[in-house]
């Protein structure tokens, strides 16, 4: 099962649940399986990035999962 | 990325060494051309008229007087811009959302700082635009401003905007200063303070600081009558200046060509549009191309400095100098419109260790002051000098050297990082023994100094960047970016460029192409450019290579996969039974015609796997205590910056970084009147650091891989700026023996410390 971990601004939409367990093996199937539960997530979800087993993503639509992968939801980061 | 381990290739032929920057000539002998260089015929001046009120409603603004002045072609105001609310966000820390930009270019109704664009013209002179900008009649109705960021998030507070409400799943009842709220906690606060030993609590401020761009924003707009043309500009990235101006003037983006001239420094500053939309706005009125430069005093009253910021921190620690828990509140001003990088700041303040128990809530409030740009690693600074800061006192407490306190509680690869995910390979504990193997540090303090140390850290980030390489008949190669150089990119590319490709430096030449000549790319910022444009170039380079053995091998009458690539030459591989002598790459450009035609690549990627930097750096002052004023006697920056393509451009990145935080710490900052009027609009009374204030920054660059870029790459631009402000506190509260917790440490403010107890 792949770890999931939404990020503390997510987690306002999910009434605090932050940690869930899904059988993915494409990052794009965690967006539609939250997106299903809690559809007002949706802006705040394409203004955040991903890790993905420590490397972070912007954009991770195709990014394949593995069993047992873990992936973090959080802030996206640019800089100067 | 394929193609390439980069544990394996430790034996570089260009890359890892430092050649002469390539546009280093043209910039020494004033060659170059910078924003302000661009003159085409029969342009005029655009001028800006800016608020002198911090904060006021706009009643009405009259440019009749000044269209009626022979020789001014157009004049704009807020009333000449798109209506409606603009979607989208701006690029960078500090970008925010399009439609605080495009009011930020331009105030509608309100004035929300002073210096605030409220009209524009253009004329013939500049001289007669200044005239033209006197004859405007502005009404105002003066409000209160908010300048201080705690007095902004009390409830009673005037309201820098009506219509902002803190951003939080359900929308508050009342409007507010606080556009946005961060917080990011794990483990048990409570049972972690319980198990410390020693625990420090205090409270740490840091000034606004200006990134001090040596060049002025400047742009040349040449629109014509449908509406299409060219903009000229000194930016961090002309195609996401395109697409802001084009959606804030409501034009076709496609209509609109943007030219990165050469740059005199941004270091985020520049991400962000403030002339351009003027500039294009005005040139299509006028009919002629303007000419708009932003003079040194606007630069500080009206363009994006880094957030002041006020902050808590708690830290309790065991006698053997492991961190038990930590808690942190921040709040960051985001001048005018929200767009604070608190949440950077939250995210890097515990990065570069490994921290059971913490709590950290940021915070990003509106003040009437300019809105914030991003400004090198943005939020870390701040938010890392309290950490550092009260880290170190704790060693003080617990009489453990500073750099063995942060070695007990070093992340390491596998440490999973505040902000989620666990540390792929990175460099902090290199960074700290290779700093405490330094002859700097184990010299003895000199007699009546302090010595301070600190930790840095950036993410880093990937993102879109695009490049072409085209081979010249003779062999050469030409790379073309999109990402402006601002820190050598071109050179770094041609290494790059070079390494891959198996030919000599000096066969290659970068150039930055406009937004018609190749592909998108992100901003030169966040210490993307040589990492993720690197991969783009080294992408092309790799399908040029694959071009070149499919015609090696056309030419030789083998199959394809029976030809090699080395050094520069299609050679035939091992067990092929071919008579032949191995192609150059200018034997196959020579013949292309023959082989399909013209050799060329491109790549355009979304880079993924940016590595984090980690730094740690250490320096030797000396307090004159008749005159508060502080002496850098030495300052070493130990850094880890992947593979470094180009050393000696990572040297000067390290250096200018500590140079800049060295000054933030030191001098600089935004003194305002009661009104919200800056008082200290220039360099003499901004006191940026010049050569002589300081001694040579001496560097060690730690090279610890990027596994995740073909050539090592990790980015570093971003951090050296990040330690400096706590290693300047700690080195003087160690010198002077009594704590510092307000930047900047100016010699009136240390002097007042040496009062409180004399």
């Amino acid at each position: 099962m792949v770890r999931i971990v939404l990020s503390e601004q997510l987690a306002g939409f999910t009434g605090g649940e932050r940690e869930l367990s899904m059988e993915v093996d494409r990052y794009r199937d965690v967006v539609v399986r939250l997106l299903a539960r809690w559809p007002k997530m949706h802006a705040s979800l394409e203004r955040t990035a991903v890790a993905i087993d420590g490397q972070i993503h912007q954009d991770a639509l195709d990014a394949p999962l593995r069993a047992d992968s873990e992936v973090f939801f959080m802030p996206r980061i640019e800089g100067g | 990325m394929k193609g390439r381990n980069v544990a394996e290739a430790v034996e570089f032929k260009q890359i890892g060494s430092s050649p002469v920057r390539p546009d280093g000539v043209d910039k020494v002998t004033g060659r170059a051309q910078f924003g302000a260089d661009i003159n085409l015929p029969n342009m005029i001046h655009g001028r800006v008229l800016r608020s002198p009120h911090a904060h006021a409603n706009i009643l009405s603004v009259d440019l009749s007087p000044a269209l009626e002045i022979p020789g001014v072609f157009a004049a704009i105001s807020g009333a000449d811009f798109p209506g409606g609310t603009l979607v989208g966000e701006a690029s960078g820390e500090g970008g925010g959302s399009l439609d605080d930009i495009a009011k930020n270019v331009m105030a509608r109704n309100k004035v929300v700082y002073h210096g605030h664009a409220v009209a524009a013209v253009a004329a013939s002179t500049p001289r007669l635009a200044e005239q033209a900008l006197r004859a405007i009649k502005v009404e105002y109705e003066v409000l209160t401003p908010v300048l201080d960021v705690l007095a902004a998030m009390e409830e009673a507070s005037p309201l820098v905007d009506e219509n902002n409400y803190t951003k939080l799943p359900e929308k508050p009842e009342k409007a507010s200063n606080v556009a946005n709220i961060g917080r990011l906690e794990r483990g048990n606060l409570e049972e972690g303070f319980a198990a410390a030993d020693v625990v420090v609590e205090r409270e740490y401020k840091c000034p606004m600081a200006h990134q001090g761009y040596i060049e002025p924003h400047a742009c040349v707009a040449s629109i014509d009558e449908s509406g299409r043309g060219t903009v000229w500009c000194s930016t961090q990235g002309h195609f996401e200046h395109r697409a802001a101006t084009a959606k804030i003037l409501n034009k076709n983006m496609a209509d609109l060509k943007f030219v990165a001239t050469e740059i005199g420094g941004g270091f985020g500053g520049k991400t962000v549009v403030y002339l351009e939309p003027l500039a294009t706005l005005l040139s299509e009125k006028a009919g002629r191309p303007v000419k708009m430069t932003m003079s040194r005093e606007e630069v500080f009253r009206a363009t994006g400095p880094s957030s002041g910021t006020v902050a808590r921190v708690k830290v309790g620690v065991k006698q053997d100098g492991t961190v038990t828990a930590a808690q942190s509140w921040i709040a960051f001003e985001a001048g005018a419109y929200a767009g604070a990088p608190h949440m950077p700041g939250a995210m890097s303040i515990y990065a570069p260790y490994a921290i059971e128990n913490f709590v950290v809530e940021t915070f990003d409030v509106l003040v009437n002051k300019p809105k914030v740009a991003a400004y090198r690693a943005p939020g870390a600074p701040q938010a890392m000098h309290a950490f550092e800061c009260a880290l170190d006192e704790a060693a003080v407490e617990l009489g453990m050297d500073p750099i063995d306190i942060r070695l007990v509680n070093a992340a390491e690869e596998g440490t999973q990082a505040p902000y989620g995910p666990k540390f792929p390979p990175i460099g902090f504990k290199a960074c700290l023994e290779a700093a405490k193997k330094h002859p700097n540090y184990l010299a003895p303090v000199p007699e009546g100094a302090g010595r301070g140390v600190a930790a840095g850290f950036w993410f880093n980030v990937g993102m879109q960047s695009s490049a072409e390489v085209n081979i010249n008949e003779n062999g050469t190669v030409m790379v073309i970016e999109g990402s402006p150089d601002i820190g050598g990119s071109r050179a770094s590319m041609c290494l790059m460029a070079a390494e891959t490709l198996g030919v000599s430096y000096e066969a290659v030449r970068a150039q930055v192409g406009d937004t018609e000549s190749t592909g998108f790319c992100n901003v030169t910022g966040g210490s993307r450019t040589t990492f993720a444009t690197g991969m783009a170039v080294t992408q092309a380079c790799e399908e040029v290579i694959a071009d070149c053995k499919r015609r090696a091998a056309m030419t030789w009458g083998v199959d394809e996969d029976q030809v090699e690539w080395e050094d520069g030459y299609a050679v035939p591989g091992p067990g092929v039974n071919a008579d032949v002598n191995p192609l150059s790459l200018a034997d196959i450009a020579g013949k292309a015609g023959r082989t399909g035609g013209p050799i060329t690549a491109r790549a355009s990627i979304n880079a993924q796997g940016a590595g984090a930097s980690f730094s740690l750096n250490f320096a030797d002052v000396r307090v004159d205590p008749e005159t508060g004023k502080t002496e850098v006697l030495q300052y070493t920056a130990v850094q880890d910056a992947g593979k470094a393509i180009h050393p000696a451009y990572v040297e000067g990145q390290m250096q200018g970084g500590a140079v800049q935080g060295i000054g933030w710490a030191l001098n600089e900052e935004y003194i305002y009147s009661e009104d919200g009027i800056m008082e200290n609009a220039g360099f003499l009374d901004y006191r940026i650091p010049v050569a002589s204030d300081l001694p040579m920054i001496d560097t060690e660059i730690v090279e610890v891989p990027n596994p995740s870029h073909p050539y090592g790459v990790r980015g570093v631009g971003e951090t050296p700026i990040v330690a400096p402000l706590a290693v300047m506190t700690n080195a003087i509260s160690r010198g002077l023996g009594k704590r510092m917790y307000e930047l900047p440490l100016s010699p009136p403010r240390i002097l007042e410390r040496l009062d409180e107890d004399a």
